[in-house]
């Protein structure tokens, strides 16, 4: 069978100088692409996502995956993909799905900031030798602090001493300010959760749960997850929201901004169905909006009734897409009771989106980023709040510039995954996942080895945290708060104009 | 790099001005000429009581118009008691601007918000009126200082003609911004003065934590910033001294895990809140004030005090020394020799451990 009539992206090749028919490809490919036929291997390269399983598996070095040279016909507007997509929807006449993040070619903003280092009239700082700190505590934080001066016997002596008078808010205490975002159980194995969970205890950071509920297996590192709340409330219940370090109120997803979380049927399996309270092999669609909340003011209720219902001991997060508008949204939360808002990017990753959303809608993280923070700080409430920010974070200079942009910590989802062996094939919603990660098949999910994929994303956060002490050490500053918004640090190469005012940043040379 | 030299007579004993330039021309090795500034507490005992404006009027034909705009902007909010050009010897410097000073009381109405409406003066005539500059606004004080040598800047201002009870000063060696007569230190907010040898490389998160709270950095240079978080925890917050040098140079958090509870909670409290008044990058920072500070112990100094403070990894050097009534902060021990060669008492304070020198009771 032809599942697809559009051509092959890739062409499979297993060399038959080299294989020895062991079938381990045949074995390791959940999509089907190998078959035995005699003393061959057949490919059905249709099939391939070029997931680099049987590659990775193979002992022989014998598979190679080549983008497939079909010709199309070139012409500048009707691409392939704008081609491919009309056959593929005039065959099914269905919205058409996608996972990861957006994969239309807009500019990464990351990749045109550059970062400043010392140079003779400030020392740089060495790493190796001097404290270099990236403690972050993600809360409300007092505007002011008030002190009061009480009386005390001290060696027989009355003395006045300074008592703190203002009560700080529940914060959270992160050692360095990477933390894991909100993939949900059910779109992720339990083994790619517990391997996570781990890596942040170790680490001494957050993950977040998703809208999938806290699965039982995960309560031992419960005091370093992120619980959630998405519209479609799914596993929420007394003991789920006392549970967690904080409660993120999930209102939109940077993959998908405007509507809700989509879980297949074919992965929500006999666990996943416990765990988010929901019948086995139903999708679970999240609504577009939360039910109770049309308006700022519902949500700043959700947050205080939230608040109530853990007596006031957890921060609250609301988490929102990067939109036209995220500034004022932002600020509105700020408003309200909430202790952080999430910003999450439209490069952000997913499971499984409308493509059309995926590609289409919702704005660069970077541009998010600094349009809050400089509308929080006009407004005098920057301070109070803290900002993480999500959305197709690569790597340390990307979390580096984003604090010097304005944001407190990040989030991230696909750097994770790719820790843990995901190759970004984008099939996440199809639930074959051949790594074990985005799967609930059994079978699938025990190739995922706990153990050595918790190592792997600590080792991961341990090395970005790395990398940012040694750039920190070279801007010749010794502690994370000294970056967060110091956009002085950072210059545009080849921005134009309006693009370094919205970045409010200068250009390289000035 | 810059030198700084500061002291103080804790008996209120009048010093005449040519002793600081003395000392701080000992330090031009640490200087290029491209600035030098000086600030005298107690030098205007006739108008104790009024605020003393020093103001730069760019050298126009028509500099005149530019004073008229700036006195209407006080005469806004209150009266102006005397006006007048300060005095200077001609010939030595190259007169970009011309420095006048307006001694100056407020209306009965702002009484209680005179600082604040001090700020806002400030600001508006930095900001709005153009060739006019406030570099001193404070009470019974005053900042002299243009680009050039210590010793022709001291001439020029005829600081001899001046007595103090503490004095501050700064020989600059500019990198950052160009050197100009209102880039020079000392930098004065209401009684707040500061001279300040080093960098703050987080001046970009400080600017914009300032800001925040409605200070606008305006003079090119990173020192002003210094002056705005000073007035800012102390005055404003009323943060006991010591706290507010812990938020602005902290303890690192490996010593404040360690700390007795109460102690933790209060210096955790303090980065939490403060990180972006923290000042980060190198510095050696000298901050004259009487404004009124509160201490730990509940302590308040409505009297004049002069502090030394460096960065928390002790990049650029201090040295603090006393003899009989005289209280020394500097970058160099021999800027203190030369116009005190035998002290009592000299010693180098640790990184980020302040020296604060009071007036006696």
């Amino acid at each position: 069978m032809i599942p697809s009539t559009v051509p092959p992206k890739y062409r499979v090749e297993v060399n038959p100088d080299r294989c020895m028919l062991c079938e381990r490809c045949v074995k390791e490919c959940s999509w089907g692409v190998y078959r035995r036929e005699g003393n061959k291997i057949i490919t059905y390269s249709n099939r391939c996502g070029a997931c680099q399983r049987c590659v990775s598996m193979c002992p022989r070095d014998a598979i190679t995956i080549h983008e497939n040279p079909i010709c199309w016909r070139e012409h500048p507007l009707w691409t392939k993909e704008a081609r491919e997509d009309i056959i593929n929807q005039s065959r099914t006449g269905c919205i058409l799905l996608s996972g990861m993040g957006n994969a239309k070619e807009y500019p990464i903003y990351y990749d045109k900031i550059v970062l400043d280092a010392c140079q003779v009239t400030n020392p740089s700082i060495d790493p190796l030798r001097e404290p270099m700190e990236l403690r972050t505590y993600i809360g409300k934080k007092p505007k002011k602090l008030e002190f009061d001066f009480v009386e005390e016997e001290i060696d027989g002596k009355r003395i006045k001493k300074a008592k703190l008078k203002t009560k700080i808010a529940p914060n959270l205490k992160l050692e360095t300010p990477i933390m894991i975002a909100h993939m949900s159980y059910g779109a992720l194995s339990l083994n790619a959760h517990k391997a996570m969970a781990k890596a942040v205890k170790e680490c001494g950071t957050f993950m977040g749960t998703g809208e999938g509920g806290l699965h039982k297996a995960l309560y031992p590192y419960a005091d370093h997850i992120i619980t959630q709340i998405a519209s479609g409330r799914f596993g929420v219940n007394e003991d789920y929201l006392s549970k967690g370090a904080a409660i993120e109120i999930k209102i939109g997803q940077g993959a998908k901004p405007g509507i809700g979380g989509h879980l297949p049927g074919e992965k929500v399996s006999a666990e996943v169905s416990m765990t988010r309270m929901i019948p086995e092999g139903s999708d679970a669609i999240s609504p577009a909006p939360h039910h109770d909340i049309y308006s700022i003011e519902d949500l700043a209720q959700l947050v205080r009734s939230l608040k109530e219902a853990t007596r006031w001991k957890v921060p609250i997060f609301v988490k929102i897409a990067a939109v036209h508008n995220v500034a004022a949204i932002a600020n509105g939360i700020a408003t309200s009771d909430a202790d952080a808002v999430v910003i999450d990017g439209f490069k952000g990753g997913t499971g499984a989106a409308p493509k059309v959303f995926r590609d289409n809608v919702g704005i660069p993280i970077e541009m998010a980023i600094a349009a809050v923070d400089k509308r929080l700080r006009d407004e005098g409430v920057r301070n109070e709040i803290s900002i993480i920010a999500s959305g197709g974070i690569r790597n340390s200079a990307d979390v580096f510039k984003s604090i010097a942009l304005g944001a407190d910590a990040v989030y991230i989802g696909t750097a994770a995954m790719i820790a843990m062996g995901c190759r970004v094939c984008g099939r996440c919603y199809t639930g074959q996942c051949a790594w074990g990660i985005a799967t609930q098949k059994p079978e699938l999910v025990n190739r995922l080895d706990v153990e050595e994929a918790s190592k792997r994303v600590a080792n991961l956060i341990k090395a970005w945290t790395l990398e940012i002490k040694e750039l920190l050490g070279a801007a010749g500053i010794n502690s994370i708060e000294s970056l967060r918004g110091n956009r002085d640090r950072l210059r545009g190469v080849g921005l134009n104009e309006v693009e370094l005012k919205a970045l409010g940043i200068k250009h390289a040379g000035l | 790099m810059c030198g700084i030299i500061g002291f103080m007579s804790r008996k209120k004993r009048l010093i005449s001005g040519d002793r600081i330039a003395i000392a701080l021309d000992s330090l031009k090795e640490r200087g290029n000429g491209q600035g030098s500034g000086y600030v005298g507490y107690g030098i205007y005992p006739k108008f104790k009581d009024s605020y003393a404006i020093h103001v730069f009027l760019d050298n126009v034909p028509n500099y005149d118009e530019i004073r008229e705009k700036v006195k209407n902007t006080l005469e806004k909010y209150g009266y102006v008691l005397k006006d007048e050009e300060i005095p200077t010897k001609e010939g030595i410097l190259e007169k970009e601007h011309i420095p006048w000073r307006f001694f100056y009381d407020f209306d009965e109405k702002y009484r209680d918000i005179e600082e604040d409406t001090m700020v806002k003066i400030v600001m508006e005539i930095n900001d709005k009126i153009d060739g006019a500059f406030v570099f001193s606004s404070g009470k019974n004080l005053g900042v002299f200082k243009a680009s050039g040598w210590p010793m022709e800047v001291a001439k020029f201002y005829k600081l001899n003609e001046y007595k103090g009870y503490m004095w501050l000063s700064h020989a600059r060696y500019p990198t950052n911004t160009r050197g100009w007569w209102g880039g020079a230190h000392p930098f004065n907010l209401l009684n707040w003065s500061v001279v300040h040898n080093g960098e703050i490389t987080s001046y970009g998160t400080n600017k914009r934590y300032v800001e925040s709270f409605g200070y606008k950095c305006r003079m090119l240079t990173d020192t002003e910033v210094v002056a705005y978080i000073f007035d800012l925890l102390i005055r404003k917050h009323k943060l006991p001294v010591e706290y507010a040098l812990n938020a602005i140079s902290p303890k690192f958090w490996k010593e404040i895990d360690n700390m007795p509870e109460e102690e933790r909670k209060i210096h955790e409290a303090i980065r939490m809140t403060y990180g972006g008044a923290t000042l980060n990058g190198p510095f050696a920072i000298i901050v004259g004030t009487h404004e009124g500070m509160m201490f730990m112990n509940g302590d308040i100094e409505k009297e004049s005090a002069m502090v030394g403070l460096t960065d928390r990894i002790k990049l650029r050097p201090l040295v603090a020394a006393e003899k009989d009534d005289l209280a020394f902060v500097s970058s160099e021990e021999a800027a203190i020799r030369k116009i005190c060669p035998e002290l009592d008492k000299v010693w180098m304070p640790d990184a980020g451990m302040p020296v604060i020198a009071r007036i006696e009771k």
